[in-house]
């Protein structure tokens, strides 16, 4: 056995093939049913339709009535199909520079090209917004996406203008965020034609709140070697938790993936066969890529085990004792609202929590916003965490930025860096 | 006698270094990769055992490096041009080092610790620049061949500049300072100022410099610009274009570890830094 195999072995000992989470089948059919819910568009709805940023105030459009429509969820898709670049270009042509969100531009694209993933779930387009509802905690791109849509169907945009680069949350902050939560309520009642109940408001943030309790226990099993999923399994099971919030259809379902998780950590089965090395992703996903670079770690038998992106839809703030502060503050807590310390700090915690061996950065060409390579952290934190890091160009949904080879060989590069750091005993 | 061998497919070229037990490189070669990168590693390894007056059979374990790593078949292992270019530089220069290797498609900025592991590592963005493709593209618009970019630029006078980011531009800028009667000797000069901006602004650059890769080897004019924007000594290790090959070999002697999806786990002993035999440009 050689020092690699040695230093490994106790991790892998004992351990079972990589196996499929028996989830994901409910997940599909949770997702199938939110989406089918939906209807087709201006016929004989139910219920009004909201667009809501996916962190804004879900829970109040929830309590009101509305069925909640998230489009980042819709960009997210059309990067996973690989069709953004079909559609990205339409958006261009309209001066929507390739520099901003490709999110953005992929929906505004695939909505001009009158096609959409969603058509899998029996809708022939997006569902058309009677309100669109953003929270700037994120970026200005969400706002000015909406405003596209505001402009095109000719329905009300409000949101919440929110501070950036927070180094903590001041109870002033949350005041200044509830008073504009609060200035919603009206246009919002009078769209959805009915008063807001403070009981259901109070119910939604309560079953926000468990969801995001069931969530974070979900992704908290990965703390543990082997990790039962990883990042890339997380990218996709945590649907739910983005586009169900508030309802108790998510909570369902996170119960049992929790339980399934469970199992897997009593079984000592890894997302990853005989798991040697433990990675936390910072930054987006590269949706075009999530298969391939799922594949590419697999086969270092490395394990990327935690990222701020899974625990963003983390909000442990909420309380439906004090439902629209506890939804401002959790706007604000957020990582991508907090300044380079704060997120330093957050990162430092993780990589301890989930006893992690490096750190891969995704600088996303088109989202600014959550990047975090561009102000010097990742040297910063390499050498404050005594971790090594890397950082991988790309994008969230424009593969234009996005190589392959030299990706390859700047993930396989680095897992020769921590096996030989492992194996001439340099530990961080 | 046990020989080794390490195949670097490139981009660009493919290069084969055979060495000794003692890392004496005993033949070495370079070949176009053209699009059939397991012919050209074939080829290159034909060329190198010839050059080194071996056969086949003599080889103990080759391994493989480079973007086309993957391609060469009859590779017993294989590591990153990132590792082979460190192992390769740590080999002839005592740590800590920051090895910049200059190829055809990318750059690469290595830092390595005193016992020659690798610290980091950085590649050039998804860009020409600050490559060798730069200057094939800034020779192709002076419409010379670029093996004479660099006895151009040692005749310039005038130092110019080329501001753009990208290579596309760089071309345009190009022949603007053309149609202004600018010197072609000037420009061959600011080509290489211009890819020398792009490597420094890669990492910080503390400790001994180290040069490497085809760029460095066919460009001395680049490589004294490099020392001059860094205020410090470049050094340049012998074979700098086939320094990724070598890396290769000392891994194949070392039994470095595969980590790649089809590679083994071998034992790892890490390279003796020494200092022998390198070339120092100031």
């Amino acid at each position: 056995m050689n020092p690699i195999q040695r230093a490994t072995a106790g991790d892998a000992a004992g351990h079972h093939a990589q196996s499929e989470i028996r989830s994901a089948a409910l997940l599909r059919q949770v997702m199938a049913e939110y989406y089918r819910e939906f209807g087709e568009p201006g016929d004989g709805r139910a219920a009004p339709v909201a667009w809501c940023t996916s962190v804004g105030p879900a829970e109040l459009l929830r309590a009101l009535g509305f069925r909640v429509f998230f489009p980042e969820n819709h960009g997210a898709m059309l990067g996973a199909a690989r069709t953004a670049n079909r559609y990205m270009p339409l958006a261009h042509g309209q001066g929507y520079s390739p520099d901003i969100c490709s999110y953005l531009t992929s929906d505004i694209g695939a909505c001009l090209a009158g096609e959409t993933p969603l058509s899998s779930f029996g809708l022939s387009a997006t569902p058309r917004p009677d309100v669109l509802v953003f929270n700037t905690n994120q970026c200005r791109d969400v706002r000015e996406w909406f405003e596209w849509y505001g402009r095109r169907w000719n329905v009300p945009v409000i949101g919440v203008r929110s501070p950036r680069s927070l180094e903590t949350v001041t109870d002033d902050d949350v005041d200044a965020i509830a008073k504009q939560i609060l200035l919603l309520i009206p246009t919002l009642e009078a769209v959805a034609g009915t008063r807001l109940d403070g009981a259901r408001l109070a119910e939604a943030v309560r079953l926000s709140r468990e969801c995001s309790d069931l969530w974070e226990a979900c992704l908290y099993t990965a703390s543990r070697r082997p990790a039962p999923f990883t990042f890339f399994d997380a990218t996709i099971h945590m649907g739910p938790a983005v586009v169900l919030r508030g309802a108790e259809a998510a909570c369902r379902y996170y119960r049992v993936l929790l339980a399934e998780l469970e199992e897997r950590v009593g079984q000592r089965i890894g997302a990853v066969p005989s798991e040697a090395f433990r990675l936390y992703w910072e930054g987006m996903p590269i949706w075009g890529r999530l298969r391939s670079l799922s594949t590419l770690f697999t086969g270092f038998r490395t394990s990327v085990v935690a990222s701020t992106y899974c625990n963003s839809w983390i909000f442990a703030d909420l309380d439906p004792a004090d439902p629209i502060r506890s939804m401002a503050r959790s706007s604000l807590e957020l990582f991508i609202v907090r300044s380079e310390g704060a997120k330093e700090a957050y990162i430092a915690r993780m990589v301890r929590l989930y006893d992690v061996d490096g750190i891969v950065f995704h600088d996303c060409r088109t989202c600014p916003n959550n990047t975090n390579t561009r102000y010097g952290m990742p040297r910063r934190l390499g050498e404050r965490l005594g971790i090594p890091t890397l950082v991988l160009e790309g994008d969230v949904n424009d593969l234009r930025c996005f190589s392959d080879e030299q990706s390859r060989t700047n993930v396989e590069g680095f897992i020769e860096q921590l096996a030989d750091a492992r194996l001439s005993g340099v530990s961080r | 006698m046990t020989r080794y061998a390490g195949i670097d497919s490139g981009s660009w070229n493919t290069k084969a270094v055979i060495i000794d037990a003692t890392a004496r490189v005993l033949g070495t070669s370079v070949v176009r990769s053209g699009a059939d990168l397991a012919g050209a590693a074939e080829r290159a390894y034909a060329a190198a055992l010839a050059n080194a007056a071996c056969d086949a059979d003599s080889i103990e374990a080759v391994w493989s490096t480079g973007f086309g790593r993957q391609s060469v078949a009859f590779a017993d292992g294989s590591r990153t041009e990132l590792d082979c270019h460190g192992r390769g530089a740590a080999h002839y220069i005592a740590g800590p080092l920051v090895v910049i290797d200059i190829g055809g498609q990318d750059a690469k900025v290595i830092r390595l610790d005193a016992s020659g592991q690798r610290l980091s590592h950085r590649m050039n963005r998804k860009c020409a620049a600050g490559t060798g493709s730069f200057l094939d593209e800034i020779a192709l618009r002076l419409g010379i061949d670029i093996a004479g970019l660099d006895a151009l630029a040692v005749q310039s006078v005038e130092e110019l500049e080329l501001s753009s980011f990208c290579t596309v531009f760089a071309g345009t800028e190009l022949l603007t300072l053309i149609r202004a009667g600018k010197r072609p000797t000037d420009l061959a000069k600011a080509a290489y100022r211009s890819l020398v901006k792009r490597v420094v602004a890669m990492d910080v650059f503390q400790g001994r410099v180290v040069a490497t890769g085809g760029v460095v080897a066919h460009h001395p004019t680049m490589v004294r610009l490099l020392s001059s924007e860094l205020h410090t000594e470049i050094v340049v290790p012998p074979h700098p274009q086939e320094m990724g090959a070598f890396g290769a070999a000392l891994a194949a002697r070392d039994g470095a570890v595969s980590v790649g999806p089809d590679g083994g786990e071998r034992g790892c002993s890490l390279v003796p830094a020494t200092d022998r035999g390198a070339r120092h440009a100031s």
